[in-house]
């Protein structure tokens, strides 16, 4: 800021000075609850500091005191846009302890819930990038309206329409309500014209372009260093997706392409996202057609799990990136330790190095595109 | 006695616009909202009056009724004048609009200051400057911001501010430039006088259908959307950067004046590009064909509904484009509207001394 001292300072002794500006916690663009502390010589952001922790539940702390069945709603509130993968993410760790063999049915159900939310999720990401971009509300606004039709399905099949608690241990809470094969059928034929007008809007966009392109360029080696996972990871030309490399529930059944881009910057980023919502309705539509007949969970389950003493960390490939859960167990009924490996939190580590030199209205952008849940970062 | 005659009119013309802009700044904030509303499949207000035509009234009240809130440390005069230096040369602007066709009432005749009939001009004063007048009159607009932004002793302000000045500044030139093309090809800065070269031929007369002014035209609206900071150049607010520019530390009856502001203006640049573009107040004559003589109104029907669909045009932009970045802004405006608004400048004069 321009001080008193140098409005009068003579024209030879110009100076300017760096000045902060504190972006957050309250801001609308930081999609949360994120402060950022920017050193801004201009316009142009000199350094940016994170401060996190403003959303801060410990609920790493509270999985020790609640039994493994109680656990599965807190997961739905870490990243709440995409609470069936966390749900499973979860539940693959516990089963993995204990040995749990799933049904088929259920795993194919697993796998339409958790693509379906990955679309709704990708659809909220991109709806809330292009309103950081300024354009206001239209997008974000036709994002929601087919989020909606998704969230339709899930609160017909589990009863809620933000937190599920449906994928369960030892298979999901309910069989899929009758009718349901040909609702999501129908949802699929619903979802693939409204991707391409969004497709339509924003893609080709000569303002989005200008504003998207070569702006955040994250390189594939610094990507992999700071461990930045999901989209961001495949924006920068890394090809890595555990659904592919490390197939859990049945992934390795399905025919599906992983995207990748090449330069990493803002607009591949959201490219690959667009790609991977018509990737994951490819998947939901085979799951659905191949879906078998049988139960959807593990019939006589006990009311109390109790693992025996020993450790599992399980990864899945979340919409944000890899969610992995390590839980050590002694024998109990409670977690001795669970720790969340939360992807948000390590994509978020990238963003100081990348915003130095970023104009204030690129930073936004980039914030943006990497799509950051907070409730999973503070955890 | 005209002198006097003529004051009058002025008087009661401008007190009808005054009334109007009022009027008409609520009507495009409600337009606005519904337009934006059924963009983004939404209902918009519904619940004040029918399709909630009233909405605007209602926020207008709650504005009035809030605290005015000043917070620390501001600029005080700077803080509290920058409303006003906002509104008050948009409102000005007004004088220079035509609204509609001058006409004679006859058969009127007042002793001493109408002894031959009334002579309505529909424009408050058709200045023989009328468009330099607008233009340079709704630049003052610009130092509002300024001081807003300034005054308010918030740094997302100041940045709102300095945009602000580098953005219109850069617009001013490609907007004049477009608007010069014009007046060569009419010879004078009247409103009035740029209407009527507009006139006969049923609507093929209009600027907008001659090839280098239609460029020209859409020169115009780009640095008018500019102009009026919004989207895609809405910078100085650019709510996700700088949560709301420089009018983050106003409420109350202060922002609500920056709101009217800004409609004001919208209507501004709509009813400067209808006249200069899209022939004014000229309309098909129905009711010519129809009764054998023309209804005074029609003009202004036919000049308000070019300037509502310039408007709604300009809405359209707002709620379908995202923002552009700050130095790509003015770079367009440097680097692309002046050099084409200059190259067909220099077209349009040649073609006229040709």
């Amino acid at each position: 800021m321009i001080t008193d001292e140098t409005a009068v300072a003579d024209a030879k002794s110009f100076e300017t000075e760096e000045f902060f500006v504190n972006m957050g916690p309250q801001h609308p663009s930081t999609h949360g609850v994120l402060y950022l502390e920017l050193k801004m010589d201009g316009e142009v952001v000199v350094e940016c500091r994170m401060h996190l922790g403003y959303l801060h539940r410990s609920i790493e702390k509270i999985a020790e005191n609640r039994t493994y069945t109680q656990f599965i709603p807190f997961t739905d509130r870490l990243d709440y846009l995409a609470s069936m993968n966390n749900n499973l993410a979860y539940v693959l760790t516990v089963e993995k302890l204990l040995g749990t063999e799933v049904p088929e049915r259920a795993q194919y159900i697993r796998v339409i819930m958790a693509e379906l939310n990955r679309v709704a999720s990708h659809l909220i990401a991109i709806g809330t990038f292009a309103q950081d971009l300024g354009a206001f509300g239209t997008p974000l606004l036709y994002c929601f309206r087919e989020r909606e039709r998704i969230v339709d399905i899930f609160d017909e099949v589990c009863g809620n329409r933000l937190t599920y608690n449906y994928i369960r241990v030892g298979g999901v809470q309910d069989d899929l309500t009758p009718g349901m094969d040909r609702k999501i059928k129908d949802l699929i034929q619903y979802l693939r014209p409204k991707i391409e007008d969004l497709d339509a809007l924003l893609t080709r966009n000569a303002i989005f372009l200008a504003r998207t392109r070569g702006i955040g360029i994250l390189p594939k080696e610094m990507a992999v260093n700071y461990g930045v996972t999901g989209p961001n990871l495949r924006g920068s030309g890394v090809r890595w997706d555990l659904r592919k490399d490390e197939p859990y529930l049945v992934y390795d059944k399905f025919q599906f392409d992983i995207p990748a881009a090449r330069n990493g910057d803002a607009w591949d980023r959201y490219r690959v996202r667009m790609e991977e919502m018509r990737q994951s309705l490819r998947i939901v539509e085979q799951a659905i057609e191949g879906l078998p007949e049988g139960q959807a969970a593990v019939k006589g389950k006990r009311a109390v799990l109790k693992p025996p003493a020993g450790e599992a960390y399980v990864r899945t490939e979340n919409p944000r990136g890899e969610l992995g859960f390590y839980i050590v167990s002694d024998g109990t009924t409670m977690p001795y330790r669970t720790k969340i490996r939360a992807p948000s939190f390590s994509n978020l580590a990238v963003i100081p190095e990348i915003a130095k030199g970023l104009k204030i209205a690129d930073l936004v952008c980039v914030l943006g595109s990497f799509d950051m849940v907070m409730g999973e970062v503070d955890r | 006695m005209a002198t006097l005659l003529d004051l009058i009119i002025m008087l009661v013309v401008g007190g009808i616009i005054l009334g109007f802009i009022a009027g008409s700044a609520m009507f495009v904030i409600w337009l606005e909202r519904k337009v934006s509303a059924h963009i983004q499949s939404r209902l918009g207000p519904m619940r004040v009056g029918w399709h909630g035509w009233l909405q605007s009234v209602a926020d207008a009240i709650k504005l009035l009724l809030k605290e005015d809130i000043r917070p620390k440390g501001v600029d005080t005069w700077v803080w509290w004048a920058a409303p006003f230096f906002a509104t008050v040369p948009s409102v000005m602007a007004f004088i220079c609009i035509p609204f509609g066709k001058p006409f004679e009432i006859r058969g009127l005749q007042i002793p001493v200051i109408a002894p031959d009939g009334l002579r309505i001009p529909m424009i408050v004063s058709d200045l023989n400057v009328g468009i330099l007048y607008i233009l340079s009159v709704t630049s003052v607009c610009v130092l509002g911001i300024f001081m807003a932004g300034w005054g308010s002793n918030n740094k997302y302000s100041l940045l709102g501010g300095f945009r602000s000045g580098a953005q219109i500044v850069s617009y001013e030139v490609p907007l004049v430039l477009s608007v010069i093309t014009v007046v060569m090809y009419v010879g004078s800065l009247s409103m009035q006088t740029i209407v009527e070269a507009q006139g006969d031929w049923y609507g093929l007369k209009w600027f907008v259908l001659r090839p280098n002014l239609a460029l020209a035209f859409i020169v115009y609206l780009i640095a008018a959307t500019a102009e009026t900071n919004r989207t895609p150049f809405d910078i100085p607010e650019a709510e996700s950067e700088l949560v709301a520019g420089f009018h983050t530390e106003y409420s109350g009856m202060k922002f609500a004046m920056f709101f009217v502001a800004e409609y004001t203006n919208v209507f501004i640049v709509s009813a400067v590009a209808a006249t200069l573009f899209l022939g004014g107040w000229q309309g098909p004559p129905i009711f010519q064909f129809i009764l054998g003589y023309d209804l005074p109104f029609m003009p202004v029907f036919w000049f308000l509904l070019k300037v509502y669909f310039v408007i709604f045009l300009l809405m359209w932009f707002r709620w379908t484009f995202p923002r552009v970045r700050v130095d790509q802004l003015t770079g367009f405006a440097w680097k692309v509207l002046t050099p084409v608004s200059f190259a067909n400048l220099a077209f349009t004069g040649w073609w006229l001394l040709r």
